[in-house]
Parts: structure tokens; sequence; C-alpha cells
């Protein structure tokens, strides 16, 4: 137990250290990572142990995001990528198996040669996924190509599972492969395990679909929060089970969850629960892989393991640009495409110990391979700094500046924080003029009915940091709060500006008091929950007595002017001089009533005198 | 018979007692309708499929309206930007308002010294209006001089009120019923400085 603690607190450690010092220095998450890794692995500080086993473990990570990647992406979305990910994918991962297997051939048996091939074909989910998100690339169009081939390639990992055992050339060791225990899906004949791969496929849709919403209902229901979570890692865990039980990634089956799922109203419920889980996963995986950099074998083979990274690079970049090419990708985003992908991945890793097992590579191989492919992968993100700092901008310069011709379908502009009475005729508004809100409302009763009627509303606590980041708060443009309970609304606008100071904020005060109270926070556009209704309602008064409809009007008009006019003079006596804020508050009103007649009079006799050419005197 | 619509505008017609009697001499017309803009839209949001389909249905468009720095107020403005539509007001296909007859009804502060070359505002009310004759002319209406009642801001005597709100009335009755010279109208100053010279009696 404690020497547990200890690796976990080295861990943590070595990533509260390294990660903020890398992104001071601009270089990325993923980078501070690695660099951590190396700084605790055995040819360093030598402060951590079993390194493959915590690679193994923390490899959950990358299931965990493909899971969020799904929550992201509805069904018809995937749909509409289907050309990118069979094309682009299916070309990157043929073409680089050809070339790089050719070359292989050169030395190698073609059996070897194959196996590198296909599994070199493979980048790194992880690294490119969470690079590009950083960036807030994931969304735009190089983006969702660079993600399409990932997604390709997750697919591509079933068959070349299959194929490696065909290709041994000496004999197997005993008990080199095990399956899960208690079930051994190689046992079955291969009809019967395609139907077992699609009634897991059919099992995860049918519940994703229809029981997942009372299930997660019943949970939300009993406001305990770390319930839900519970629930969350169940889902995940258990999905991933399931797949390997039946041979399948565990990564592309909670993905197809993550699809499922991305229509329903707990989906950012969901995503903020497993977001903490999958970063600190994948940095611990990131850190291992650091770890495992093994500095002896790379001094020893310089040449070989040099030349291996070097073709690996050139030849995935190679072709990574052709493929851009091929599918008439923008200039400007080719160079993303080929720096994004062209590296080795975490997969290789786990593929090229099992075709050694598997008798197709030999060991000093093998590990010349790993070698390279960590080192890909280490040079990933400084790939990615090369682009950002050559490529891109000189391409921006050579490029007419660009207009921005669309805006991101992920990316929304306005979060609705509370969606009661007041909050559903803003979102009806905002929806009429083209606007579609993120809506979070707390209440399971009212997000229900809301959906029923169309409105897209997810479960949660809007006061939740994690929920608001997962809504968007990030990019988002404006938040506007109109939760009914004043100290939350309070609660969530101190947390906007603390932690997304870029937003706007609107909120919905609930009278005045409350609204100074906000003007304490230093919000500028506030609005009393019942001023608008009173004063229509005042107008509509005031014509049913006979005013003409356009002088109703104006008095409306002029009377939130006024209003207005003196709120800053009523909040500062509020604030200063409280004893004698009841009496300046009537003695206001007097004066309103006084300046509104003037006011009024003075107008309609600007207007008579407007266009009185001729002075009257005269 | 001809049908009369009468757009009004006046944004303090409670305080404007000229209009008043002017409008009660006229609302009650057979074959009139009266429309205070001011009234229907406070908030300006005209409703202009309505405000077409009034027109289509009128014979006659007065615009009825105190005259504000030589123009309309603001409403009227606001009526014409989006009312008269292209191709329905005019262009090649825009013929919706073709052969209506149009003046305006004006009550101006200045009398006649003023309105005249070398006078406080240097033109001529007629002159003044000429922006709504090319309008009236783009539309291909038939348009007539003003009808104007001026020097307000003098005061007015009370029988002389009740003498232009007869004049106003008998204006509308004759256009009403065809017993106005439009070729003889449309060469006066003002509709209203001798209606017995175009006024048909029958």
């Amino acid at each position: 137990m404690e020497q547990f603690l200890v690796q976990l607190f080295i861990f943590l450690a070595a990533a509260v250290i390294a990660v903020p010092l890398a992104k001071k220095c601009r270089l990325g998450s993923v980078l501070g990572y690695l660099i951590a890794g190396i700084v605790i692995g055995p040819f360093c500080l030598r402060l951590i142990g079993d390194i493959e086993t915590v690679m193994h473990f923390t490899e959950f990570g990358v299931v965990m995001m493909l899971f969020l990647v799904g929550l992201e992406l509805k069904p018809s979305l995937l749909w509409q990528m289907r050309t990118p990910i069979l094309g682009m994918g299916g070309t990157q991962v043929v073409l680089t198996f050809i070339i790089v297997g050719l070359v292989c051939a050169l030395v190698l048996p073609w059996q070897q040669a194959v196996a590198i091939g296909l599994t070199l074909a493979l980048s790194s989910t992880a690294i490119v996924l969470q690079t590009l998100r950083e960036k807030g690339l994931l969304n735009t169009s190089p983006g969702q190509s660079v993600f399409s081939v990932l997604l390709f390639q997750d697919l591509a990992v079933i068959p070349i599972l299959a194929i490696i055992p065909l290709l041994a050339t000496t004999v197997i060791q005993a008990d080199s492969h095990h399956g899960p225990e208690f079930f051994d899906i190689t046992a079955l004949p291969g009809w019967l395990r395609l139907l077992v791969v699609l009634l897991a496929m059919g099992f995860i849709y049918i519940a994703g679909t229809y029981a997942s919403r009372p299930v997660f209902r019943a949970i939300a229901a009993t406001r305990v929060r770390e319930v839900f979570v519970a629930a969350a890692l169940t889902l995940v865990i258990g999905i991933s089970l399931l797949m390997t039980l039946v041979g399948l990634s565990p990564a592309l089956g909670t993905f197809l969850a993550g699809v499922v799922l991305a229509d329903s109203e707990y989906r950012h419920e969901l995503e903020s629960d497993i977001e903490p889980f999958k970063g600190l996963l994948l940095g611990i995986f990131f850190i291992s892989i650091g770890a495992s950099l093994n500095f002896t074998l790379i001094a020893e083979q310089l040449w070989l393991v040099g030349g291996l990274v070097a073709g690996l690079i050139l030849i995935k970049g190679l072709v990574l640009f052709a493929t851009a090419g091929i599918f008439r990708m923008p200039v400007h985003e080719r160079w993303l495409f080929t720096v994004a992908l062209a590296q080795g991945g975490e997969f290789a890793f786990v593929l090229f110990q099992f075709a050694r097992t598997n008798g197709v590579l030999p060991q000093p191989l093998t590990e010349s391979l790993i070698s390279a492919v960590a080192v890909s992968m280490f040079l990933a993100p400084l790939l990615f700094i090369v682009h950002d700092k050559l490529i891109a901008t000189r391409l921006k310069d050579a490029l007419p500046e660009r207009p921005a011709d669309h805006i991101e379908e992920g990316g929304r502009a306005v979060i609705l924080a509370g969606f009661g009475r007041l909050g559903t005729d803003i979102g009806r508004l905002l929806i009429s003029a083209g606007i579609r809100p993120i809506i979070l409302d707390h209440n399971e009763a009212n997000v229900d009915t809301l959906r029923s009627f169309g409105f897209e509303v997810y479960y949660g606590d809007a006061t939740r940091l994690d929920l608001l980041e997962s809504a968007g708060a990030a990019e988002a443009e404006l938040i506007i709060i109109t939760l009914g309970d004043h100290e939350k609304a309070m609660e969530l606008t101190r947390l906007v500006q603390k932690h997304y100071p870029h937003l706007k904020i609107a909120v919905n005060a609930v009278d005045r008091r409350a609204a100074y109270e906000f003007m304490d926070l230093g919000v500028t556009t506030i609005r009393r929950e019942t001023f608008g209704s009173a004063l229509t309602l005042g107008q509509d008064a005031l014509q049913l007595l006979g005013f003409d409809p356009y002088e109703a009007y104006k008095i409306r008009r002029l009377f939130r002017k006024k209003d207005k006019d003196t709120l800053p003079e009523l909040y500062r006596i509020f604030r200063e001089d409280t004893e004698n804020y009841r009496t300046m508050y009537q003695k206001h009103n007097e004066n309103l009533v006084e300046l509104m007649k003037k006011d009024r009079e003075m107008d309609m006799e600007e207007l008579d005198k407007a266009w009185s050419a001729a002075s009257p005197e005269t | 018979m001809n049908k009369i619509l009468i757009l009004f505008a006046h944004p303090a017609f409670r305080r404007s007692r000229i209009n008043a009697v002017l409008r009660g001499g006229v609302e009650d017309l057979e074959g009139v309708t009266f429309h205070d803009l001011y009234a229907a839209y406070p908030d300006f949001l005209i409703d202009v499929p309505h405000e077409q389909s009034l027109c289509e249905a009128h014979d006659v468009i007065v615009l009825q309206h105190p005259f504000y720095w030589y123009s309309t107020p603001a409403i009227i403005k606001e009526w014409f930007d989006l009312v008269l539509e292209h191709e329905w007001a005019y262009g090649s296909s825009g013929k919706a308002l073709a052969g209506k007859i149009t003046f305006q009804a004006l009550t101006a502060g200045g009398d006649t010294s003023d309105y005249r070359p070398g006078g406080l505002n240097l033109f001529t009310i007629k002159e003044f209006t000429t922006p709504y004759r090319a309008t009236a002319n783009l539309c291909r209406m038939e348009w007539l001089p003003p009808f104007g009642v001026l020097g307000i801001h003098k005061g007015l005597p009370e029988e002389d009120r009740l003498r232009h709100a007869a004049e106003y009335r008998r204006t509308l009755i004759a256009l009403r019923d065809n017993h106005l010279d439009i070729h003889r109208a449309r060469e006066c100053e003002l509709l209203n400085q001798d209606l017995d010279a175009i006024v048909k009696e029958v």
C-alpha cells in the first residue's frame, strides 16, 4: 500500500511540476508529461519501478478519451464523416503499410515486414487528440480529417491483431497468449465469433438508446454526485470488459457507447465526470512513455534507432501529404494533417509485444522498434511546435486573410444556465434568432419535459466548474444566468469571472437588492426579473385608460430610462448609507415622477417647437 | 364612389387642436378609412402586408400629418421605407398603387409669408413637397398639391379651425364622389386655396 502511494505521489508530483513548466515554455502538456517521465525514469532520477504495468493500466485513459470523443459526435455527424474515415483513413493505412512493408522487406523476411508495416501505419491517438484539443483545433476541418484517420486506425487494430499470429515464423511459446480467464472467444468457431461481436455491439446500442435514460435519471434523482460518477465509470469499464471479452478494441467500444449517448441530456454530466479520470490516466500514461525510453539501447543503436525514427516520420509524412492531396485538402491544411499524424502510436507497444510473443518478431528488433516509436511519439509535440512556428506562420503570410467562413458546429456561442419559466422564453427568443444555446438545468423533471418539447437541455448543476467546462465555457462568448436561486446565481457569476474572464455575463436578478449584489461583482448586464413585464403591463394599463398607444409606449420607455439612470445613485446610497436607504428610495421615486412629468412636457414642447419654422414670438 | 385611406401620423396628437378638428371632420365619413399610424405601431414595427392590402383596397391615399422639419413625422418615412416595396409599388411590375390619387394634408407653424422665396423658409410648401411628388410619380400615382393649414403657431382662431375642417371634409367628399376637377386641382399651389374653383357642384 505504502509503496503504491509513494509511486502515485511521484507520478502526480512529476506531472504537477512538469506540466505547468512546459505550458510556460509553450510546449503543451503532452511534452511536459513526456519530459517528466524521462526525468523520473530509470535513466535520470530512477524514482519509479514497474513502468510497463503502469503503462498498461493507464492505457485505459485512451479508452476514456475515445468515450469522451464519442460523446461529442452525434450519430448523424459520424455518418457524415464516413467518407473521410474510410477514404482518408483507408488510404493512409494501406499506403503506409505497403511502403513501410516494402522498405523492410529489403532487409527482413516478408512476414516481419508485414507485421512492422501494419503496426507502424498507426499513429498516436492519445498524443494527437490531446494536442489538437489543447490547441482548439479538434473541431476545425483539418482536425476532423485527422480524427477520421485516427478512428480508422483504431478500427484497423482489430484485423491486425488477427493477422499477426498468422505471420509466425518460429514456434509460439506456450501460454504466451491468454484471453480473459472465464471466457475465451478464440475457442469459438468463426461464425459464432462474429455473431457474439455483433450481439455485443447491438447490446451497447440498445442499452445506450433505451436503458440509459431511465437509469441515469434514477441516479440523478438521488442527488448524490459520487454515485453518478460511479455510474459513469462503471459504464466505461463495463464496456471495455465486454469488448475485451469479444475480442474488440475497448477504445472502439467505448467510442461507440459515447456516440450512442451523444444525444442524451446527461451527456455533459458524463463528460465532466469522466474527464478528470481520463486526464489523470492519460497524463500518467504519457509519463510512463517518457520513462520507458530506453536510453542505453538508443545510445548503443544510435544509428539504427535514429534511422528508424527518421524513416518512420519521413514515410508517414509523405503518405499523409499525398493522402491530403488526393482528398483535395486546402494547402494550409495539408501541413497540419501531415505533421499531426507522422508518428508511431501507443498501439505499436502492444502490437510489437504481441508480434514478439507470437514468434513473428525477434526480441532485439522488437526493442529497437519500440524505442523508435517512443522517440517518434516524443518528437510529435515538437513537430507541432515546428509547424506552428515555421509552416503555419509562413502559410499565413502567403495566404490572403481568410474570412470567417463558418462557425464550427461544435462551438456554440451561448450558455444558458437555468431553464425555468424565464430561461425558457429567453431560449425561445435566441433559437428564433438562429442561436442554439447550450442549456443547463438542474431539475431532472424539468429537463425531461423541455426535452420532449424539442429543446436541447442538459442536466447538471451549472455552478460546477467541470460541467461549465464541458458545456464549452472556454469557447463560448456569453453566459446568461437565470437561476432562480440568487445565491447560486452569485456563485456561478463568481466562478465564471474567475475562470472564464473572457465570457460576457448577462444575469437575471430576482429583485433590486439582488441587482445591487450583482453590481458588487461588477456585472453590467443585469435585468430585474419582473421589471420588464411590469412595465409592459403598465403600458397596457395606460392604454386601457385612454392614453394614446404611442404616448403609453413613450411613458414606458421614459420610465425605464429614468429608473436606469437613478440606479447607480441608489446603489451608492444602498452601499454607503444603508440606514437612509428607504427614505432616499422614496425620495428618488418622487423625483422620478417629477422628472418624468418634466421630461414628457419637454418632449412634447420640443416637438412642437421643432417644426415651428417661424418662431412663435414673431 | 372612391374609397379613401387616410394615413394619419402625429406623435403628440392629444396636444394638436388643429389635427383633432381636422380628424373629427372626416373620421365618420362613409368611404373613409382613418388609420392612425402612431397608435397602430407605437414601437414602429409596421405590418407591411397589412399596410399593402389597405392601400390596395382604396382609391385615394391621403397622408395627414404635421409638417416637421419641412417633411413628415418619422413614422411616415418608416412607412415609405418598408411598405413601398420594389415590384409592388414601383419597378417594372410594381403597379399596386398605379392610378390612385394621393396628396398630403399638412399643418404647418409658419404661414405663406414664411413659405416663399425670400421668406424665412426660402421655399414654398409645394416646393418642399416635391420629394413626395416624385415618390407618387415613381409609383404611377395621380399626385395632387398638398392640402395645407398654415400659420398655426400664431394661434388660429376657433372659426378658422372649423373652416379648415369643413374644407378638408368637403375636399374628401368631392374626391370620394368624383366631383373634383383633377386637372385644375393639379395646377393649384395648395389644394385648399380656392375649393370653389375645383369642386364641381352637382
